[in-house]
This record gives C-alpha cells, structure tokens and sequence, in this order.
C-alpha cells in the first residue's frame, strides 16, 4: 500500500478495499515510527487527520466519488490551514494557528483530501539543504547525514521515506525539484500563476509557485489537476480554461524535440551526475525522441538576478511579521522601535535575515536602478532565450542539481556554494516557466540523480507525457531508500 | 497681504479623498465608518500571513470620474507600488500605493478669489489605501490599534505650486471639496476623516527660486488652513528676516496655540524602498471603460456654470455660486425648472439671497433646507403674478421656513396676504390717506418728495402692505397732480 500510486489508492478505497481511516492511519503510524530520525514532519495531529478520514469515508458512503477522495496527503508547513500551526520553518511563527485556508489546502479539501499533518523546510523557504528551518534540519531519507534539498526537504523526505503517498511543495527558485532530485521523486513546478498563491506564505511573489511532489509524473498530474485553477482572490492567478494535465500522459514520444541547453552542460556538474543525465537522454532517444543542442546566452546571470529579485521582495513580504498581531514578539523591550527589533531579531534565523538585509539594500535608495531595475531587465533577457529556444525544441532538459544530495554542514557556511546548487532551476522561475525534476539513476554514495525537464508556458501536460513514458520505461521512480519499507 | 511687496508665498497642496465605495480597495471588508474597533478587517486588511490584494474596480471608477472631472490624462496603464515602512497601524508593513506611473496626470481646477480667477494645476492623482488608526487614549500607558480604515480606498490629489496665498489654498481646497462630492466620489466628512489636507509651503523674495518648503500636514478644516498657512508663511519670513534658513521639516498646526511645530526633519526622512507590487497587475484602463464612465457622469461644474450663463442670462458670478456646489445647483435647477425660466434671475437672486442668508444663520446646509426647491419657485411666481409684493413676500419665506403652510399659496391665503390690486379699492384707501394727511399734501405740493414717499407709506400701512405698490404710487401721484 506504501508503494501504491494515486489511481491504485483511489481504487482501492473505490472498491472498499481499505477505508480512509485505515489508510491514513497507516501512513500515521509510519510517520510516528520514523519522524524522530527524519524531522519530515513538524506538527501532526492524528485526531483531527482521522477527523477528516472519517469524513470522506462518509462521503464516499453518500456515493460520493474522485480521484483524491479519502487520500492523505501532507501539506509544506508554508500553506495555511485552518486551525493547524502553519509555522513557515520559523520562530516568528512557531505559535500561529492558520484562521483560513490557503487556497490549495481549500481544494484539497473539496476534492476530499485527508491531511495528515505539516511539512518541515527552510526558514521562509530560504534555503536549499532544510538547514535553515527553526525546528532542526530534515534528514535525507537514503543517507542520514546528508540533507534532503530545501526549501521543499520535508516535503520530499516524507514521500522517499513513504511517510505520505503524494504532498504539496513550492518552488522560487528549485524549492520542489532539487529537493526532489536529492529525494529521488518526482515534482513539479507548475507555470507561473497555473496555481493560486492565496494563503501561501510569499517569500518572493513574482517567483513563488506551488506544486505536487509524488513517486511518480501520473501522481503529479492527479494532483496538479486538484491544485490549478483561477482563483479571484489571487490576482496573479491566470483566467483559462480547466485542463486535465493526464490527457496526454499515454502519447508516444516519437518526434518530441528535447532542447539541450549548451550552458547547463558544460562545467559546475559533477561526473556522476552527468553519467546518469545522459543515460536518461540516450533513454528518450530510444523512445522516439531527438535531441537538439540550443542555447540560453543570459542563463549564467540568473543566479545573481535572482538573488536581487527575490530578497528584494522577500524583505517587503516579511515585513507583516513584526510582531504586533501575531507571532513572536520579544518579553522585553523598550519602544515601539525596540520591540521591531528585538522581535524580529530573536523571530528570524540568519539566511532569512541575510536575505532582508539584502533585499532593503537592493531597492534602496540610489541602488534600485542599478540592482533591482537591471535585474528585471535581466530576467526580460532570460525569458527571450526560453521563447527563442522553444522555436526548436518542445522540452528542455538538464540535471535538476548539479551534485546529489550533498553532507549537513558542507555548505551551511558559504551561502554562495549554496546558492549555485540551484543553478539549473532559477532560471526557470525568472521566466514563469513550468518545471519537474524525475529520478534518472544513482550517483556517488547511492544518492538519487534528478533529470529537470522543463517546458513551454502552458506546457505541463507536454512535460508530464515526457516524464510519464520515460517512468513507463524505467524503473528509478520506484526505487525506495533501504530502511523505507 | 503687505508681505508680498518683498515675499512671494508659494504652495502646493497634497490631498487625500476617501472614496466612497461600499469596500476597501484591496479586500472585501466594509469601509463604513464608525464599526467597533477592528470589527470591518479581515484577513487581508489585518496582513495574516499568504493573504494578497484584489483591485476593487469601483475604486478604480471614482479614480476615472476624477481625471475626467479636471481634465486630465487618465494613464492607460498605471503600476501599484510599495511604500515600505514600519508602523503598527500599517499591518503589512508597506502601503500600496502608486509612484511612478499614477492613474491620473495632469489637469487642474479654477478657483475664485475674490472677483480673481485663476486656474491650479494638479501634477497628478493616484490611488492608495489607507492605514489604520493607533489610539493613545484609554489603554494605560499602551497603543490600540483599529484596523477598520486599513485599506480605506484613497485618492491622493497633487497641485502643483501655484498657489501664492492662504486665502487661494483655501479657495484650492474648496473647490476640491464641492468638485469630489459633486461627481459623487467622495463624501467629503472632514470630521471623519474623509477629505484632509496636507500643504507645502515656501516663502522667496520675488525673483528668486523656490525657498525651502515645510509641509503642514494633515490638515481637516478650512479654518485651520487658513491660520496654519498663514502662521507658517509668517514663520518662515521672520526666520529668513532673522538670518536662519528653513530647513525642510513635516510640521503639524496646533489649533489651540494657532501654531505651526516641526515633526521630523528631513534627516529622519524614511527611504520608502518604493518597487512595484508583485502581488498586482499593472493596472489597464482601455478606452472603452473611460467613455463608459463619462456615459454615467453628472454635468460638470464648469459646464453648468458656462450653461447658466447662457441659458438664464445669469452673470459669471453668479452662475459661479450657484454651481459652487451640488446642492447648490440641484437646488437652483429644480427651482428654475418649477418657477419657469422667465424666473430664472429671480430664483438665483432669492437663493443667493435670502435663503442663504436664512441657511448661514441656522449654520444648515442648502441639501437641508426647510424651504424646498418647489416651494421657493411658488413663492417667487406669486411675485411675478402680482399676488404679492416684495415685502409680503418676505413675510411668506419666513413662514415657509417655519413650516406654517405647504406652499406660498397656502399661506398667502390663510394668512390674508392676497396683494390687493383693485383700482377702486386702492382709489378708496387713498382717498382716505389723502384727506387724513392733509398737511403732508400740502408739502407736497409745495415741492417736498419726501411728502410723497410718507402719503406711500401710509397707504401701504393702511392695507397692511397688501396693496400694490407700484398700483399706489401711479394712483397718488395722479391724484395729487390731478387735485
């Protein structure tokens, strides 16, 4: 049942086979036995989670029916819900209980989801190891001393443990899919404004995107057909017609173009790496695909764009936490100024203070032109290499990190190395563009390899098809650390 | 003012208007005022973590009404921006407002000083939500926050510097105020808080550039205005006289001191980090949506003054008072309309007239006047018909203003107060008048008006003021000549 995809949960349930309460209560169990080494989860609640299993046992007991009804499922601690903590990762909201529910959460619902709890990451969402969040680093489910990838790294731990079937993640700059290559899982980031950001915490808000993580691209699909949709109070959210994102999962490869990008293979990836990237790509080809070689001249400035870009708004969206409605404030302090202060020195750990301290001085005055103005421009620059290259090409490929999952601590103290493990991702979200990560094979120490696929604006159903045939024709997907089982 | 013979004054005026839409401008939640405190936020007005804004589009309309109203361009594709600070009342920690590219640019408004007109220039209008109110009273020593007028829609409106006296800000802000509640976009409270002021002010001495300005801020009455600019302007002159250079501060006016005094200087000005929000989409006003708001505009001031002019023969004056405000107007149009335009002069005459008068007293504004429109018309028709003169017809209005009858007519005849016109009736009460008075007869006729006007009189007393004044004077002079 651990191993079980969506559509087989789903029958199961249909066919009376378990019920919902049996089913959450099993992924429950596993979560109490392996929680205390992983620290994938940061709040459960097991009556409330049975609560809601109970009820789309009634629900299904109505003649009700779907494909998510009675499934559990664990949301990233960055979603607000209703009357969970929904912490971010961070002090300055260890003691807030959501009043609402994030739009996402909201859906879930409807679709007669069961939650089984909250999911650790980093501070915020800064940070690309789970080292950043306030209640201790997530551990990597196939190596206990290494990290999980961040910010999403409770979100893929929890699935690579199969401590939860399918979750939700988010991704500003690699968020769901280096943790997902580090995890060995599928997930992806949908196209900017395919999925309401409305009671997801912003970190950077032109950037920010929610999606699914699961084992597999068909589980990603069934999710991501719950998640997407225009949503009023989202003005970003994008009015179009209701997709299925499974419609094209079953369409042959043949002919599909599959865009190289010379500057995402050239030096900065590791060997290991490299070896099962292109193991995957001779494996396309093998189904009927073509490669063709493209280029992306402004890619090597997205790394500093981006790190303009989203401090810049992430030091305006974190300024709500002050201190005076909710969260933490300071025991003591003198003035109105004192209180700001020490409330959100001792609230803030230090990447996320680093990245406000970056931000206020990027939109400062006599630095907006030459920072945060110049980096737009340089994300114009980086969407037009995308629109040129998908003149050629249908998917783009690469790896999803340019190294597997690498120790706790091994670049904790030098943000700059950090930052580069999201080299092959932030482009992605400077153009709005949709990506997923896949696993593709094992490098050194037995880590998992992720292949990014990315694809064309609107171009998830594509990109899943791709990814779906290639899990038809391997099996990496269904690979499960040693102890998971 | 005798400064200016060395001292040119120069001021700009920044305004904000709240505008009257049913919901704030980012969020659901009502703007009434006067809930219980915090009763009217919700999630997005207080900041709960992952809320965002929704453009309340009806703000974006009394936004159009306004760029339409003063002529303006109406910017067919404005940015939201961020102005970031911290204060308790301003939950997100940044206003969103506009910067660079604001709804509305350009434009301006003609005001009247005097028998002078002249014409202000406004920069621009853009739109922005308000803050919430800190309450230092009542809370032992600590700060109440009320968050119901965060994300109040507002209209910020930008003058240029043309202003160059007190009395012509003054006029500024009131034009202002009558053009807002005119096109019906804000109600123009200033107790509440609905439309208040904040003023730069600079003195130089002719010729000179521009002097160092000190904004006056948050000022909510006309009076206050007045003696804020004008204590200001005579400060600054007095510092320059003295040697000292004005440096540029925010300052509030005391009113029980009558005073201005310096809030914070320009050394602890706040670098707004001002960027574009992320979380809204540049705003996009096609043009069909700007016809379609002019579609459903009242007639404009200007354009009924220009109307007046033409149409009832009224002078530019006033035609100008007459449309200084909606009720104003609405009053002056339906007393026409009732009255027929061969009134027209008459109704203006009685408007600006008596009943102001009557109105100025009881300190009531003219949309609660106790004489209406209709009933003012059949006043004034009763004095052109005849039925009542002048002076009786003064005696009507007040008993109109005291409720006692539905119309003139009602009260005309319930009172007896039929002008009498009979010739022979006239003819009779003279005749008595002339052989009661015969020592003024003969002063008469030995040359002395005065005589004359004294043998009106007591006619005019003699009918209690009904007779026709005119059908008396004809009769006595033929009477005496004749005699």
């Amino acid at each position: 049942m651990i191993n079980a995809s969506l559509k087989q949960l789903s029958a199961a349930l249909g066919a009376k086979q378990i019920s919902a309460v049996e089913l959450a209560s099993l992924f429950l169990d596993r979560i109490e036995q392996r929680n205390p080494v992983l620290n994938a989860f940061v709040t459960v609640d097991r009556a409330r989670t049975l609560e809601m299993a109970k009820g789309a046992d009634a629900r299904r007991a109505k003649g009700e029916s779907g494909p998510l009804l009675g499934i559990p499922l664990a949301h990233k601690d960055i979603f607000c819900t209703e009357g969970w903590l929904t912490t971010c990762g961070s002090k300055m909201l260890a003691n807030f209980v959501s009043p609402y529910d994030a739009t996402v959460v909201e859906k879930f619902k409807q679709a007669g989801v069961v939650t089984l709890g909250k999911l650790n990451m980093d501070e915020f969402a800064m940070g690309s190891s789970n080292e950043t969040s306030h209640f201790g680093p997530v551990k990597n489910p196939w190596d206990l001393n290494r990290v999980p990838g961040g910010s999403s790294g409770g979100s893929a731990a929890s699935i690579a443990a199969r401590l939860a079937p399918a979750v939700t993640g988010t991704d500003t700059g690699g968020s769901i899919r280096q943790p997902a290559s580090l995890c060995g899982l599928t997930g992806l980031k949908p196209t900017y404004g395919v999925v309401s950001r409305y009671g997801m915490i912003a970190f950077a808000s032109s950037l920010d995107q929610a999606g699914p993580m699961a084992k597999s691209a068909e589980d990603c699909a069934l999710m991501l057909n719950a998640m997407a949709g225009f949503d009023v109070r989202d003005s970003t959210s994008l009015q179009r017609p209701t997709e299925d994102y499974t419609r094209d999962l079953d369409l042959p490869l043949k002919g599909l173009r599959i865009g190289l990008p010379r500057e995402f293979f050239g030096a900065g990836m590791d060997d290991d790496v490299r070896a099962a990237v292109d193991a995957a790509l001779a494996e396309y080809r093998k189904l009927g695909a073509v490669t063709v070689e493209i280029d992306l001249p402004n890619s090597g400035l997205s790394v500093p764009a981006y790190y303009v870009i989203a401090p810049a708004e992430a030091s305006s969206n974190l300024s709500r936490f002050d201190g005076v409605r909710y969260g933490h404030r300071a025991a003591d302090y003198g003035d109105l100024n004192d209180m700001y202060s020490k409330s959100r020195a001792e609230g803030f750990g230090a990447e996320v203070k680093r990245r406000i301290l970056i931000g206020t001085y990027v939109l400062s005055h006599g630095y907006y032109d030459a920072y945060y103005l110049q980096a737009q421009k340089i994300r114009r620059l980086i969407a037009n290499d995308f629109v040129e290259a998908f003149k050629v090409c249908d998917v783009i490929a690469s790896p999803a990190s340019p190294s597997v999952a690498f120790r706790f601590g091994e670049k904790s103290a030098d943000p700059v190395q950090m930052y580069l493990s999201d080299i092959y991702t932030i482009s992605t979200n400077l153009a709005g563009l949709p990506g997923m990560s896949l696993p593709c094979g094992f490098g050194n120490g037995g880590m998992p390899v992720g292949l990014q696929l990315i694809g064309s604006w609107f171009g998830e159903a594509r990109m899943l098809n791709a990814a779906h045939q290639y899990q038809l024709a391997t099996d990496w997907h269904t690979r499960m650390p040693p102890d998971a089982g | 003012m005798a400064m200016t013979d060395k001292w040119e004054v120069v001021i700009g005026l920044e305004t904000h208007a709240q505008l009257q839409t049913q919901s704030k401008i980012f969020s659901g939640a009502a703007t009434a005022f006067g809930a219980a405190p915090n009763a009217q936020a919700c999630a997005v007005d207080i900041a709960l973590p992952g809320v965002l804004p929704v453009l309340n589009r009806k703000a974006v309309v009394c936004a159009i009404k306004f760029g339409l109203a003063v002529g303006a361009q109406i910017t067919p594709r404005s940015i939201f921006a961020r102005k970031n600070y911290f204060y308790p009342d301003l939950p997100k920690g940044y206003q969103i407002s506009q910067f660079e590219i604001p709804v509305v640019q350009g434009g301006g408004l003609s005001i009247r000083v005097g028998d002078a007109e002249k014409f202000v220039n406004l920069t621009r209008a853009h739109l922005e939500e308000d803050a919430g109110k800190s309450l230092h009273e009542d809370f032992q020593g600590k700060t109440g926050i009320d968050l119901n007028r965060a994300g109040t829609p507002l209209l910020e409106i930008v003058t240029e510097p043309d202003m160059r006296s007190a009395e012509e800000a003054v006029a500024y802000a009131k034009a202002l105020h009558a053009l807002v509640q005119w096109i019906g976009i804000c109600d123009g409270n200033m107790q509440e808080g609905s439309f208040r002021c904040d003023a730069n002010v600079s003195v130089r001495r002719a010729g000179e550039p521009l002097g160092t300005r000190r904004e006056i801020k948050n000022l909510n009455s006309f009076r206050f205005m007045q003696q804020a600019i004008e204590y200001e302007i005579q400060w600054q002159i007095n510092e320059i006289e003295e040697g000292r250079k004005i440096q540029q501060a925010t300052v509030l006016f005391d009113p029980d001191k009558g005073e201005t005094r310096a809030m914070r200087s320009k050394e602890d000005a706040q670098d707004y980090r001002y960027f574009p929000d992320p979380d809204l989409l540049p705003l996009e006003i096609k043009p069909e949506w700007i016809s379609d708001v002019k579609a459903s505009m009242p007639e404009l001031p200007a354009a009924m003054q220009a109307r007046f002019q033409a149409e009832f023969g009224l002078s530019a004056y006033d035609a100008s008072i007459l449309t200084a405000s909606r009720g104003m107007a609405d009053y002056y149009v339906v007393a026409v309309s009732a009255a027929g335009a061969a009134n027209a002069k008459a109704v203006a005459n009685w408007i600006m007239g008596d009943l102001a008068a009557r109105l100025n007293k009881a300190d009531m504004p003219i949309d609660a006047s106790p004489i209406s429109a209709t009933q003012l018309a059949g006043l004034i028709q009763r004095i052109t018909d005849n039925t009542i003169s002048n002076n009786i017809a003064k005696k009507v209005f007040e008993a109109l203003w005291n409720g006692e009858g539905v119309n003139a007519d009602d009260i005309i005849d319930k009172q007896g107060l039929k002008q009498i016109t009979d010739t022979g009736a006239i003819e009779q009460i003279i005749d008595e008048v002339l052989a009661a008075n015969q020592k003024s007869v003969e002063e008469f006729r030995a040359g002395k008006d005065k005589a004359f006007n004294a043998l009106v009189g007591q006619a005019m007393k003699a009918t209690k003021g009904k007779a026709n004044p005119q059908q008396v004077n004809d009769l006595l002079r033929k009477k005496l000549t004749a005699g």
